[in-house]
């Protein structure tokens, strides 16, 4: 969605969420079911604020749920109880996730942008003894 | 009365659908929408919302986007708190007339503002939707500055951090007055329900949002925010001083039932020393030259009687 300037703010502006009549029970509506607005953040991405970014190896999760409570920017994605993923677009590259999760060795960690997923899970790092 | 959502451990928690979305533009690692997802994800019904000006609203709302899911306002920095009880008042008026075209739908009326929207500037206004007895519950993301206009003194900032307006220097440790007791006094105001929540003791808070819907009245939240920009430590150690502020007691867990019950929800079972927690930031990191030392023995000695008062409180129930 284009950004307007400053002078062309409408004053009072409302911004909808969602497109046409949206679901009426959105709060048990996961996000893929939902009909976003252009005005909804969602529809926007801040992947370039991101220097690091958390790669998910489901080897070792063991679905406590940790990364999912404390992610700031909705970026972990839990169905059906499950770890299923990491949302790209609006992870922030914080790094909380990987700080909560507390499986040995840790089942999310940060490695740079422009890293491969799939060489670095195939690296993954081995059971750490030293820690209690 | 709709029913509560049951949350039995965070499996069941996880199953929850955001409505609040993601590319706001917190700064990476704020636990501002920690807090916002664990007050909204607390209940499956309708929401009526508003953030006073601060941080989460200058963040959720750039124009052409907002990160709400739910009915959402903002008027001024000082009344969101009025904002949200004058629609309450609105629903309670057309409930009363049977106009509503889905009476049984019992929104939940929930106003967020920053502790400078609350112990300063919205003072008033907050004070007044207490008094009156509005349903409704106001949240302050608690981070202890004016973080959205570069880091000037609030009326929540602790003694000897170092803010904009507040440096620490050659002659000043910093901050002079202590933080304002806010949850004391809203209590006064005798309303149903008071508490002091952290985003990281994510079933006490859940607990505590929950019993807040669930009565009548008007119910104040004090949640710690740990702000990176402010408090100046790594984004990825936001839940680490999450953690070290109530495990330190330095924001002890607790709820005030009708301004006069009190009950401790959290009592660590290894209490770290206040050193931790002021070493764990760079706002305090002055207060560790030889100049500024009395100032941490200060701080143990003033957290330690405030938890001995909090729990004469809690065996004197009065």
């Amino acid at each position: 969605m284009a950004n307007k300037g400053w002078d062309e703010f409408e004053i009072g502006a409302m911004l909808r969420s969602f497109d046409g009549v949206a679901a009426t029970e959105i709060a048990t509506t996961h996000a893929e079911d939902r009909k976003y607005s252009p005005s909804n953040s969602f529809t926007a991405s801040v992947a370039d604020w991101r220097i690091e970014k958390p790669i998910f190896n489901k080897d070792f999760c063991i679905d406590c749920q940790f990364c999912w409570i404390y992610c700031p920017d909705i970026s972990i994605i839990s169905r059906d109880k499950k770890l299923i993923g990491v949302d790209m677009d609006h992870c922030k590259g914080c790094g909380i996730c990987v700080e909560v999760c507390p499986t040995n060795p840790k089942s999310l960690l940060m490695f740079p942008e422009q890293a491969e997923e799939e060489a670095e899970l195939a690296n993954w790092p081995a059971k750490d003894e030293e820690e209690k | 009365m709709s029913e509560m959502k049951k949350i039995k451990n965070l499996k069941e928690f996880s199953t929850s659908a955001d409505r609040f979305e993601g590319a706001n533009l917190l700064c990476p690692g704020c636990a501002h929408s920690i807090i916002v997802r664990e007050v909204l994800n607390a209940t499956n019904d309708d929401m009526v919302l508003s953030a006073s000006t601060g941080c989460l609203e200058v963040c959720t709302a750039v124009y052409p986007y907002t990160s709400w899911d739910a009915s959402w306002i903002h008027i001024g920095f000082e009344n969101g708190s009025t904002a949200v009880a004058g629609a309450e008042s609105m629903y309670n008026a057309l409930k009363r007339k049977g106009r509503l075209k889905q009476p049984e739908r019992n929104p939940k009326f929930v106003s967020f503002a920053g502790d400078g929207a609350s112990y300063d500037i919205g003072f008033q206004w907050i004070s007044g939707c207490m008094e009156r007895g509005h349903n409704i519950m106001h949240v302050v993301l608690d981070n202890e500055v004016y973080a959205n206009t570069g880091g000037q003194r609030s009326s929540s900032t602790p003694i000897g951090g170092s803010n904009t307006t507040t440096p620490a220097g050659t002659h000043s440790y910093g901050e002079k007055k202590n933080k304002k007791d806010m949850i004391s006094i809203m209590a006064a105001h005798h309303i149903p329900y008071a508490a002091q929540v952290a985003p990281n003791k994510w079933k006490d808070m859940v607990k505590k949002i929950q019993h807040g819907f669930s009565v009548d009245g008007p119910v104040f939240i004090n949640a710690v925010s740990p702000c990176t920009t402010e408090w100046k430590f790594d984004p990825k150690d936001t839940m680490m001083l999450t953690d070290l502020s109530t495990d330190s007691l330095v924001f002890p867990l607790y709820e005030v039932i009708d301004g006069r019950e009190l009950n401790i929800t959290y009592r660590p079972k290894n209490v770290v020393p206040v050193e931790e927690y002021l070493a764990a930031q760079g706002r305090f990191k002055h207060l560790f030259k030889d100049q500024y030392k009395h100032m941490i023995k200060e701080w143990q000695d003033r957290v330690d009687d405030n938890w001995a008062y909090l729990q004469r409180r809690e065996e004197a129930r009065v």
